[in-house]
Order: C-alpha cells, then structure tokens, then sequence
C-alpha cells in the first residue's frame, strides 16, 4: 500500500491528471479524425455538386467544349467493378473456404498460402499493373481491355477477400460445426447451409471493401485497360474509369472548366464510396437481424 | 443388451495419454453415467462413442468401440453413425435458423423434402423434447429467441428428430439454472424409455437421481463401474470412495 502512495506523490501529475490528459488526447485524436474526413468531404462537394448535371453523369466525353459528361466511365467503372468481382470473389471465397474448413490446421500448405496472401496485398498497386500490362495485355495478347484490366485487380483483391472471408468463417462458432456433424450431416452440407450462411455478412462486407478498392485504384488500371473514353463494347475494349478519368483531368487543369469537371467527377466519385459504405452497414444489418 | 461396447481403449492426443485402457459396457435403454474429477477423460470417452474426437488434429485410438457388435472405428459410415447415435453438448448450441429450421436440419441434410414429412417430425421431436407447448405458436422465429433451458431442449429434439438409438449428453445441464436441470432430468426419464443415453456429468447428486448405472474416472482411467446404487453406497476402490463423498473432485 505504501509503496502505491508514494510512487503516486513523486509522479509529476496527480493520478486524477493524468486520466484527464488521457482522456482529452482521445477525444482530440478521435475530433481530428473527424474533423479531416468531414473537410475533405466538404472542399470536393462543395466545390464539385454544383457541376454534376443530369448532362454531366449522361454525356459523352468531349475534350472542348461545356457540354462535357462522363457517361462512358461511369459504364467502364461498373464493366471493371464486375468483372474483377466475377473473378475474384468465387475464388477468393473457395480459397478461404478450404483454408479453414478443409486443410489441416497450421499445416504447412495453409502456411504456404497464408504467407502468399499477405505478401500480396502488400505490393504496391502499380507492381500488378506493370504485370498485368506484361501479362495480360502483351503475353496474353488481351491488349488494353476492361478483361486485362479485370484481370489485374482481380489479382489485387484477391488477397483482400481470402483474407476477410477467412476471418468471417473462423469467426462461426466452433459449437455450429459439431452441432451439424453430430447430426449425420456431410461436410458439404453443413458448410453451405450453416457455416456460409452464418458467415454472409462478412463476406458481403468483404466484397463490398473490394468493391471500393476497384473503383479506387487508378494506376494499375491505366496501365492494363487504356484510357479511351467511349463506352467499352465489349470486355475487349478499353475504357477509362472515374478514378483514371480524374487523374487524368488533373494532369491538365489549364481552364476552370477543368476544374470544375475534375471536382465534379471526384463528388461522384465520393458518393460512390458513401453510398458502398452504407450499404455494406444495411446488408450486414439486415442478414445478421434473419439469422 | 450392451448397445455399445468400449473394449481395451487408449486414447493419445499427441503425447498427452488421455484414456488408458478403457473397457466399459453400454446397456440399451439404460441410463449410464460418467463421473469424475475435470480433465479424467469423461468427456473424451463419450466423444469417441460417435467419433467426434475426428474433428479433432492429433487424435490416436487404439483398441475397439463396438456398437451393436460392429467396430465403429473399422469400415463405418460416420455419418451414418451419427445419425444412429446422437449428441447433446455442453453449452446450448442451437443454429442461427428458426426453431422449426433447426429441428429440420439433420433430416434436410439427408435430403427429406417433403415439407408433411417434416412437419410432423417437429412436431414430434419437440413433444418428444417437452418444448411443444411451449414453441408451437413460433415455430418460425429465431432459435436464439429461446431461454437456455429451452435452447438446450431444442437442442435435444434436434437430436432425437434423426430417432437415433443412443443419446449422448455432455454435462447438459452445466450451463443451466436448477429449474432448467430440473426439467432436462425429468425429460431424461422419459427419454430412457425410448432411448440409450450415455451422460457425463460433474453432479454426483444429478448422476445418482436419474443414472441406472456409473462409471467412475480418474485421470485417464476408468476406476469403477456399477449399478449406480452400488457405486454411490458401497464403492469398491478407495478413489471412488473419496469422490463419491466429496473429499475431493
């Protein structure tokens, strides 16, 4: 007891002081946090709302002129979005399937695989870019296409998917597996109609993440599926998304048309992000509330 | 009848020796009791008599399980095996489903469609639970809904909606409150009538009220095994003497 007292009398701050200051550096870390997300938030919309039009969201891409709209990327952004889930999630998903329902815990194959998906979404976005630009355009002969481009971010968030697909599947209890086996049940069965239902909202979640990342990624996706700026006709075509298109416009803001084109395809951009978000919480919500 | 039959069993996890020569017999619609201190290998024992230890890495077992006179470990169907003998566990687990999914589980598993087929069998499954009267009218509603008495009566009607011959329980009652015990142990008599159950428990009281037999364990070992009465009032070796009157355990 007495040792407790005296360490607290030749500490500078009282013990009550020093909750204090502890508390006041979380809540200032967790204002700022805020604070910054709110502005950012606030300097593109408000510098970006009052140029999105109905026009602008359905127009064609003309480099002169006001009459400007980004249609075309909207479709290469939904193309991209799809076609890279298409890829990724079904294996990303079996792969993380068999990581934690079928091999042998901590054998050397899941070491193997473990310590492959974390070095691969640990390499920065435009190394997959440069492969997939000599893989999938060049080797393979795909050229600059939404297929390359899908390709190579299907390579990117694979990594992504395995890894929260895993977390969500270890997540269901222990005691739901032995319930299932304990009643006859086979392997297969009990995955699909208890394991994988009971982990949905994580992998919803989990796709949804990768989702934003597609659309985020800019370099890795000039580099494998160009940058033309009509609507792709098919996957074999090129086409520029939002997040290329406005890189791509802030390489040359001379007039204040410019300008207001790169902010207006940001907000759209940032919606985007917030409207994925929300729906990430409301499906999450509404499975976890059914089951 | 012996409906199971444990002959010369050792159980190794990795290095840890953990049932050391067990033989033991099964009667059929008999109530058997495994008591004994934690860790003496109760609970291991009865996961072997449905092959659940399999789901665990590392497991080793030699010697036979013989159910109905066929070694469970040699050429057999686990699944089938299951279906056949039964599980109850510790803590309540009940499927993130509806009541009436969750008792339709096993069956749909084995591909019964028929939606008369399965209702009847709900139905009958929880009369035979004693949980009926009490979920009839939410038979839709989440399984999670349900108090851990309930859950835990829920969990057995999912069990006995496969009609398996044997029931084992582990500690079923561990997890609840005396009103809850009290109304498993009252469904376990009606359930022996019907049933072989095979129960591990911590509760000498709880294994004396509702066991025709008991078997009594310490450290990997089976010391004792009897006609409840006899191992409770006149046990033979002075391990199960000490534990039976509470000097230890």
């Amino acid at each position: 007891m007495s040792k407790f007292t005296q360490s607290d009398s030749k500490s500078l701050l009282s013990r009550e002081n020093q909750d204090k200051l502890l508390n006041g550096a979380i809540w200032a870390a967790a204002g700022i946090t805020i604070l910054f997300l709110l502005w950012v938030v606030w300097h593109i919309l408000s510098n970006g709302l009052s140029h999105v039009s109905w026009e602008f969201i359905t127009g064609a891409y003309t480099r002169i002129g006001e009459a400007s709209g980004i249609w075309a990327m909207i479709v290469s952004t939904v193309y991209m979005v799809m076609l890279s889930l298409a890829f990724a999630a079904p294996i990303g998903i079996m792969t993380a399937i068999y990581l934690t329902e079928y091999a042998a815990p901590g054998s050397k194959l899941v070491q193997v695989i473990r310590f492959c998906t974390e070095s691969l979404a640990g390499i920065p976005s435009i190394v997959y870019g440069l492969f997939g630009m000599t893989f999938f355009v060049s080797t393979l002969g795909l050229g600059f296409s939404i297929l390359s481009g899908a390709l190579t971010l299907a390579m990117l968030i694979l990594p992504v998917i395995i890894r929260t697909t895993e977390e969500a599947l270890m997540a269901v209890p222990m005691s739901y597996r032995e319930g299932g086996y304990a009643l006859g049940s086979s392997k297969i069965y009990t995955i699909w109609r208890l394991i994988l239902p009971s982990a949905l909202p994580g992998i919803v979640t989990s796709v949804i993440l990768s989702t934003g990342r597609v659309i985020g990624e800019s370099a890795p996706v000039f580099l494998t599926a160009g940058m033309v700026t009509q609507i792709p006709d098919s996957v074999m075509d090129s086409g520029r998304t939002l997040t290329v298109h406005l890189y791509k416009l802030t390489q040359e803001l001379f007039t204040q048309h410019e300008w207001d084109q790169a902010y207006a395809t940001a907000t759209i951009l940032i919606v985007l992000v917030l409207a994925l978000n929300l729906a990430t919480k409301v499906i999450a919500n509404r499975l976890n509330k059914s089951s | 009848m012996n409906k199971l039959q444990v002959s010369n069993l050792d159980l190794f996890y990795g290095e840890n020796h953990a049932l050391k020569d067990i033989s033991i017999d099964i009667p059929q619609r008999q109530v058997t009791a495994l008591i004994g201190p934690s860790g003496c290998g109760k609970s291991t024992l009865l996961r072997t008599l449905n092959r659940m230890n399999d789901l665990v890495a590392g497991v080793k077992i030699t010697g036979t399980v013989a159910f109905e006179g066929e070694d469970i470990y040699a050429d057999v169907d686990v699944k089938q095996l299951r279906m056949r003998v039964g599980m109850v566990f510790q803590k309540p687990n009940p499927f993130p489903m509806s009541i009436y999914e969750n008792i339709a589980f096993g069956l749909k598993a084995q591909g019964v469609k028929d939606k008369k087929v399965l209702d009847q069998v709900v139905e009958d499954s929880l009369r035979g639970a004693a949980l009926w009267e009490e979920v009839k009218d939410r038979l839709n509603t989440p399984a999670f809904g349900l108090s851990g008495g309930q859950q835990q009566r829920l969990c057995i009607a999912r069990a006995i909606a496969m009609e398996p011959e044997v029931i084992l329980m582990d500690e079923p009652t561990s997890a609840l409150d005396p009103i809850a015990t009290h109304k498993i142990e009252e469904l376990m008599d009606e359930l022996r009538k019907k049933f072989t159950i095979v129960i591990v428990t911590h509760s000498m009281n709880q294994a004396k009220r509702i066991s025709d037999r008991t078997a009594f364990f310490w450290m990997g070992e089976l010391v004792e095994q009897g006609e409840t009465q006899q191992v409770f009032n006149n046990p033979q070796d002075s391990r199960t003497q000490g534990y039976v009157s509470g000097e230890f355990g």
